[in-house]
């Protein structure tokens, strides 16, 4: 009987060898992937197992973490005026993930990253829990201040930058929500959750409207068009008179584009035309142009590209098809192209850095628990939309909008501010609320340390009152006047 | 001769050694190391030393100390191995399973449910010295293993019963393997896998010769009659049955499996394997086409993770994902989240949070423990000197080892989940109680096997005689 006896010997050997080798596939071979799985609990519940690091604002703090009493979660994510920095922080929720910032950086945050391998060791060794490091952000809290209080319970965005380096120093966003409300995994924070999707509620708080809502541009892209005028030599004397007959029949059709009101736009320089916003010389500087001349300006100031601040901007677009009206229309803002906030601000911008375009970010340094920089992010040249010479041109004439033009009520006593109103048309026969828009710099001692734009959507304001000078421009100034009163404190 | 006697083994009066002070040597280890364990985990779970540290010690302690002095009198030739292994998987069944009991997710899932949750450890340790009063009872009562050769009908008998007896009592959690007598309620199955044993022993050993030998050849295989194929029938349709009515995969694949084995053994005819795979094929294939229970359980093992997202249970991609989380050193007793399996976490799937908290290292060495009990067994049947002995020995031992596979491949998604019990660490009275009683008779056929042939009365010459050992 002892030949069978040894085969099932090997047989029940064969059978435990089966389960060590399944063993090893799954706890060494698979072992990550189990780990990291996306219905693995348990990244969240180390994610919630210390305090988060925190994303800072001028030295402060804009978020913080609580000790809570959860089964699951030890501590939970709190935000300081949660709604004001929510386009700039996202959320982090023990129930539905992360966004933005908080996505983006959640390996320093938590202190997962790579780079915190060193610092996680040393504090394994002496006994400490793993900590999360720091995210310092570009932004200006007096800007951002300025920005949300200036929304007010309107619905819009404000997208204000550093012209010079490309720093993010505003990003507002409104109707906002409070990222606290949703930070936990109870009930109250599913019925917040819940309440804030677009589904329930109309006005789509969770959505940054600065870097991901595009509008038709509407007057503000006559600054672009005026750009590719400039650059390609069609006018080089922005105070020569131009060729545009009025009334101008767009082409290829039998309507003509109208202008707002009865202003001077016959010939018109393009000061002029600038500073009252004509749509007759615009539209026909875009047909002159060309759809491809016009859309290659465009790109190169950054339309039909998203952006990483880090948290993605999307693309704004000038269409690559499109006919001679359309193209005409676009050249106004009032067709196919849409722009984001941050776009139109990266227009300013690049006027106000003598042509330069600096790539936008509001990720300053990353710093490590122990205080040490582990990442800084420089400024970088995005691209050169036009030369100087041309950029101060362009300067003069937006300068010229605020002086004397439709955006006077962005004017800062004692401050050289340059500007552009915008009222883009929408809904079908421009049946409802048009949108306004404000774009603009203001300069220092040294270079322009802002340019802003703001957009205001459907605001229940009389029609007539609408148009970007009177409501958007406002907000504008005083997002610019915040930068400067810091810059002088400097 | 003078050169003969120092060349060779020769019996001497002193006799083999009995190795007992091996095993009791052992013993303070297996102790020892679940007493580590459990202040190990109580540090992680609440910075301080567990409470009932002494008392788990020295109950664990006594335990062992009994098991061992009833050894060293009624079987003091027995397996050195055995009962240090049992000892050492049934301590750390207990820090195991009072770890999952200090879990507050679990206790907050109970409550959800609307059930008082109760810690299963104390009940467990009840549980455990039970089962080492059992031990200790075969030890002491059965004199000799070949006695239970004069039950082979009875047992038949009363194994039917254990296997039949559930169908009549409702299903808990999808299976119907439960015999529930008010608030208590025992798995028949794990007491019937030990009588099997016993009666197929008993029946095999008779009729051996007959199924050996009475066969054509046909294609280089041994065919049986048609009338000796008339037990492999009965036992592979009484598997089926179990199958269907108890919805029950797990005991029907070990009572199959079991009876392959040891016809095998018996008839050493390869035959009989190649017609139990063929039917236990057919009749898993047929009832998993037809069976919902079986199909759901074949879906969650193939697609674990679809039909967690789908709804379904999540164990098995839970139980994996706790495995995966462990990787090779495991993130330390007391501070993993095996607890999210939730439903069986302290005994199905207990094996999960040995994978998860003591990592593949643990697991791996948890496996060869019960590799190494299979091993014992197996041994044993190769010394046992009477064909009995032989065929219950390799029996309990391959049913040991099938329930091992059967269970922790199932945890570990090799094979569909049949939901049995991991001998020794899973909670659930019935099977820690019934694998002491396992073990106590592989130790005593053990201590026959190993036990020294009488003196062979002294003849005229009396000179040592040299023999070999088998």
């Amino acid at each position: 009987m002892n030949k069978p006896l040894r085969r099932i010997a090997i047989f029940c050997g064969l059978l435990v060898l089966a389960l060590l080798v399944r063993d090893n596939w799954i706890q060494y071979v698979q072992a990550d992937e189990l780990k990291n799985h996306d219905g693995n609990h348990r990244v969240l519940i180390a994610r919630y197992s210390q305090p988060r690091g925190n994303i800072i604002v001028d030295g402060q703090p804009i978020t913080g973490s609580a000790e809570t009493n959860g089964i699951d979660f030890k501590y939970k994510r709190t935000y300081k005026d949660g709604p004001m920095w929510a386009p700039v922080t996202g959320f982090a929720s023990q129930a539905y993930g992360a966004n933005q910032i908080e996505n983006i950086e959640d390996g320093i945050l938590t202190g997962n990253d790579d780079r915190l391998f060193f610092n996680r060791t040393i504090d394994m060794i002496t006994g400490k829990k793993q900590k999360g490091g720091d995210v310092i952000t570009t932004l200006n809290r007096k800007a951002q201040e300025a920005a949300f209080k200036g929304l007010g319970d309107k619905k819009g965005a404000v997208a204000a930058l550093d012209p010079r380096t490309g720093k993010i120093l505003a990003l507002a966003s409104t109707p906002s929500y409070d990222p606290s409300k949703i930070a936990g995994a109870t009930s109250k924070d599913k019925k917040a959750w819940l309440g804030l999707q677009p589904k329930t509620d109309k006005d789509d708080p969770m959505l940054n409207r600065a870097l991901r809502q595009t509008y038709p541009p509407g007057s503000t892209f006559k600054v672009v068009t005026a750009a590719a005028a400039l650059e390609n030599g069609k006018y080089t004397d922005i105070d020569g008179a131009t060729n545009s007959p009025v009334p101008w029949k767009l082409p290829l059709s039998t309507q003509n584009l109208p202008n707002e009101g009865n202003i001077p736009c016959e010939n018109a320089s393009l000061r002029q035309a600038l500073r009252y916003s004509c749509n007759t010389v615009f539209g026909k500087l875009g047909d002159d142009l060309g759809k491809e001349k016009m859309r290659e300006q465009a790109e190169k100031f950054g339309f039909n590209e998203t952006v990483d601040t880090p948290v993605r901007a999307y693309a704004s677009v000038y269409p690559e098809k499109m006919d001679r009206p359309g193209n005409a229309m676009s050249a106004i803002g009032q067709f196919d192209n849409r722009a984001t906030p941050l776009q139109m601000a990266m227009v300013a911008a690049a006027v106000a850095n003598d042509g330069k375009l600096m790539k936008p970010y509001m990720v300053d340094s990353l710093r490590a628990p122990n205080l040490n920089t582990i990442e800084q992010t420089d400024p970088e040249q995005m691209s050169q939309p036009l030369s100087s010479e041309n950029a101060q041109k362009l300067q003069s004439m937006m300068e010229t909008v605020v002086k004397e033009g439709t955006g006077t009520s962005a004017q800062i006593p004692g401050v050289t501010v340059g500007g552009k109103t915008g009222t883009a048309q929408h809904g079908v026969a421009n049946s409802k609320n048009p949108y306004a828009w404000f774009i603009s710099y203001a300069k220092g001692n040294d270079g322009s340390p802002v340019a802003v734009a703001v957009v205001i959507e459907g605001s229940n304001t009389l029609r007539g009152d609408i148009a970007g000078g009177k409501l958007a421009a406002p907000i504008a100034k005083s997002v610019m006047q915040a930068v400067l009163e810091t810059e002088r404190d400097k | 001769m003078s050169s003969s006697t120092t060349n060779t083994t020769t019996i001497s009066t002193a006799g083999p050694p009995s190795r007992r002070n091996t095993e009791l040597a052992m013993l303070v280890f297996a102790v020892i190391i679940p007493v580590f364990a459990y202040a190990n985990a109580g540090l992680a779970l609440s910075d301080e030393m567990p409470s009932g540290m002494l008392s788990y010690g020295l109950g664990l302690g006594l335990l062992a100390g009994v098991g061992h002095l009833v050894v060293r009198k009624f079987a003091p030739y027995a397996d050195p191995l055995l009962l240090p292994i049992a000892t050492l998987l049934n301590g750390l069944g207990l820090v195991l399973i009072w770890r999952l009991d200090q879990s507050r997710r679990l206790a907050q899932r109970a409550k959800d449910a609307g059930m008082a949750f109760s810690p299963s450890a104390p009940n467990q340790l009840i549980y455990s010295a039970l089962g080492v009063a059992l031990f200790v009872g075969v030890l002491i009562l059965l004199k000799d293993h070949r006695i239970l050769q004069r039950y082979t009908y009875i047992s038949m008998v009363v194994a039917l019963i254990l296997l039949i007896l559930p169908m009549f009592f409702p299903a808990r959690f999808g299976a119907r393997i439960w015999i529930t007598l008010g608030s208590f309620s025992i798995q028949p199955g794990e007491f019937a896998k030990i009588i099997i044993a016993v009666f197929f022993s008993g029946y095999l050993m008779v009729k051996r010769d007959a199924l050996a030998l009475a066969s054509r050849r046909f294609m280089g295989l041994y065919l049986p009659r048609g009338r000796d194929l008339g037990p492999i029938l009965v036992v592979w349709g009484m598997s089926i049955l179990i199958l269907v009515f108890e919805t029950d995969l797990g005991t029907s694949l070990l009572f199959f499996g079991l009876f392959v084995v040891m016809l095998y053994v018996a008839t050493e005819r390869t035959s009989w394997i190649v017609f139990g795979l063929l039917m236990s094929a057919a009749g898993a294939v047929g009832v998993a086409t037809f069976e919902p229970h079986v199909q759901s359980r074949v879906d969650a093992w193939l697609q674990p993770f679809e039909v967690a997202k789908n709804g379904g249970s999540d164990q098995i991609a839970q139980a994996l994902m706790a495995f995966g989380s462990g990787g090779v050193f495991g993130t330390g007793l007391g501070q993993g989240n095996s607890d999210l399996i939730g439903f069986a976490a302290n005994s199905d799937f207990i094996l999960a949070t040995v994978g998860e908290e003591l990592g593949l290292a643990g697991t791996m060495g948890l496996l060869l423990l019960y590799g190494l009990i299979v091993e014992r067994g197996v041994r044993t049947a190769l010394a046992a000197r009477d064909p009995f002995g032989k065929l219950l020995a390799i029996g309990l031992s391959a049913a040991f080892a099938i329930q091992v596979f059967v269970v922790a491949g199932g945890v570990m998604g090799l094979i569909p989940l049949t939901g049995m019990t991991m001998p020794f660490i899973a909670q659930g009275g019935s099977s820690v109680i019934a694998n002491w009683a396992l073990v106590a008779i592989l130790i005593k056929v053990s201590d026959t096997a190993r036990r020294p042939a009488p003196t062979p009365a002294p003849t005229t010459d009396a000179e040592m005689t040299q023999v070999v050992r088998p």
